[in-house]
């Protein structure tokens, strides 16, 4: 199997702190990857930098065969390949759901007004958004933002999904909708990327389950591999602590 | 449980009845020293030795309605020197803020630029800019319409403004949380894009309430520019004083700027009222 996404000896660091120290992965398409692991672990890390958000040291993200991580590469090429959805949903406040859906849309992809606001219609209709579509952000719940966060970054149909801890900043009653919009992307035969503290949901969603220290990839294999019988000392320690709670 | 349903209603009632009372008791407070704060007022300022005479030098009635047709009239000189800064000043202003926050390298001696005139026009009291630049660039002898004191007094009046202003929209710009720029970059903006449509839009919502502010201030400030030479109200005011030997056309005056100025800064108090509240409320980390 050939991947989609390839990870290569990735390397980054903020001054003398070395948040990631060499991480290598292979994604095939259609797979869904979870990073687990403390916080500091480089989980967020990984993922802005797979989206080229923060720059990356040493190293290769090859996507499709082009490595997008390749000096004077169009960083905002690779980036409208690439989504990613963040912690605290970050949509426009002074935008209506429609128009934070549409956005990119019409300004990076350059797709005309009339067809970005059907393709945007249509996902807020698929997602159970449609009455929602002239609301601004903050006549929201969180999970609703969540949700509009995630189709907005789906609009541009990505080749690959990031979700850095979305369900982190939710009440645990809005957790169960934005993890069902994941799972059906998944469905969907969406390329995903996720940094979680739901070992659950992992379990159930992800192909693969990989656990982070220190900038590494610790271990890494089946979600009932490394969250039933993990082989590390430090894994165990870390599913220990976190089931607890 | 059973104790607390038996209560709740008799103690509900007497705490409503406590708020009342209080209420009560706090509106008879205010009004009693209102009362008595007017009423020393109303009985002491006449027992001043002098107070017939700063009556009629001050409150005359008839110079009022002498003035106050011609003192307006003056008045739309401010109007149009207010209204055409306003615009020069907030498009200059943002411009210089935009500079400031770039990171461009290649913009460097324009930031730099940006710094020294932002600091020397703060620094320096607008009466100063408008005497220096008011009467300096007319002195080089440039012709007509070059020459006047007005435009050039305007000038100054906008390149100070500016300043001020561009502060106030630089720390919008920088007031808008940096995960929105993530955001914005994270689905393919550009820069520029990120800027115009995100961070800029957000960053003006937030700062009309101390713009308001500023505006205010100027509108003030435009009756300076008087101190080299055009007739606006005040200097007409002046005029009527002296021809009169009264100083009721500066009551006057000032009962004209009142007029305009406290309508702005309560639009602007309650621009900043709202924007509190819709700031303090259950948005998370916009």
């Amino acid at each position: 199997m050939t991947a989609l996404l390839s990870i290569r000896n990735v390397h980054k660091s903020f001054g003398s702190n070395d948040v990631l120290r060499g991480i290598s992965l292979d994604v095939p398409r259609g797979s869904v990857v979870a990073f687990i692991g403390a916080s500091g672990s480089g989980k967020s890390t990984l993922l802005r930098c797979l989206n080229l958000l923060e720059p990356i040291d040493d190293g290769e993200i090859i996507l499709d065969g082009t490595d997008i991580s390749a000096p004077g590469f169009d960083a905002n090429v690779a980036r409208r390949d690439v989504g990613l959805v963040f912690q605290s949903y970050n949509l426009f406040p002074h935008m209506n759901v429609l128009r934070n859906v549409t956005l990119a849309l019409t300004h990076a992809a350059g797709i005309a007004k009339d067809e970005a606001e059907s393709t945007a219609k249509e996902l807020l209709d698929r997602f159970g958004l449609a009455d929602k579509a002239r609301a601004y952000p903050e006549q929201l719940s969180g999970g609703q933002q969540q949700r509009v966060a995630i189709i907005r970054a789906v609009a541009l149909r990505p080749s690959v999904l990031l979700l850095d801890e979305v369900t982190a900043a939710l009440d645990p009653q809005l957790v169960g909708e934005v993890l069902d919009l994941i799972a059906e992307l998944r469905n969907s035969g969406m390329t995903m990327l996720m940094a979680t503290h739901e070992m659950n949901f992992a379990r159930d969603v992800a192909d693969t389950v990989c656990f982070l220290h220190e900038g590494t990839i610790h271990e890494m294999g089946r979600p009932d591999e490394v969250l039933e019988s993990p082989r590390e000392e430090r894994t165990k320690a870390f599913l220990a602590r976190t089931m607890r709670r | 449980m059973n104790s607390d349903s038996s209560t709740g209603p008799s103690r509900a009632t007497a705490r409503r009845a406590f708020e009342e009372r209080r209420r009560r008791r706090s509106i008879a407070i205010a009004t009693t020293s209102t009362v008595v704060f007017v009423g020393l007022v109303v009985l002491l300022v006449p027992r001043m030795p002098r107070w017939d005479r700063v009556k009629q030098s001050f409150f005359s009635g008839e110079q009022f309605a002498d003035s106050f047709p011609r003192l307006l009239d003056a008045f739309v000189l401010d109007l149009k020197i207010f209204a055409w800064s306003v615009p020069i000043i907030l498009g200059f202003g943002m411009l210089v803020a935009l500079a400031r926050v770039s990171r461009n390298p290649a913009l460097f001696p324009i930031r730099a630029l940006c710094v020294i005139y932002v600091d020397l026009m703060r620094g320096v009291p607008v009466l100063l800019w408008i005497y220096l630049i008011g009467f300096g660039v007319p002195g080089l002898g440039l012709d007509r319409p070059w020459n006047s004191p007005l435009l050039w007094g305007t000038v100054a009046l906008c390149l100070t403004y500016s300043s001020y202003v561009s502060e106030v929209f630089r720390s919008g710009i920088e007031g808008v949380h940096e995960s929105q720029r993530a955001a914005a970059r994270s689905l393919g903006l550009t820069h520029g894009q990120t800027l115009r449509l995100v961070v800029i839009p957000q960053a003006v919502r937030r700062v009309i309430p101390p713009l308001m502010n500023d505006l205010v201030s100027l509108q003030k400030d435009v009756a300076l520019v008087s101190l080299i030479g055009p007739i606006e109200i005040l200097r007409q005011a002046g005029i009527d004083k002296s021809k009169f030997a009264n100083f009721t056309p500066y009551v006057v005056a000032a009962v004209i700027f009142l007029c305009i100025t406290v309508p702005l800064t309560r639009t602007a108090d309650w621009l900043l009222a709202r924007e509190r509240r819709r700031t303090g409320g259950t948005r998370i980390a916009a």
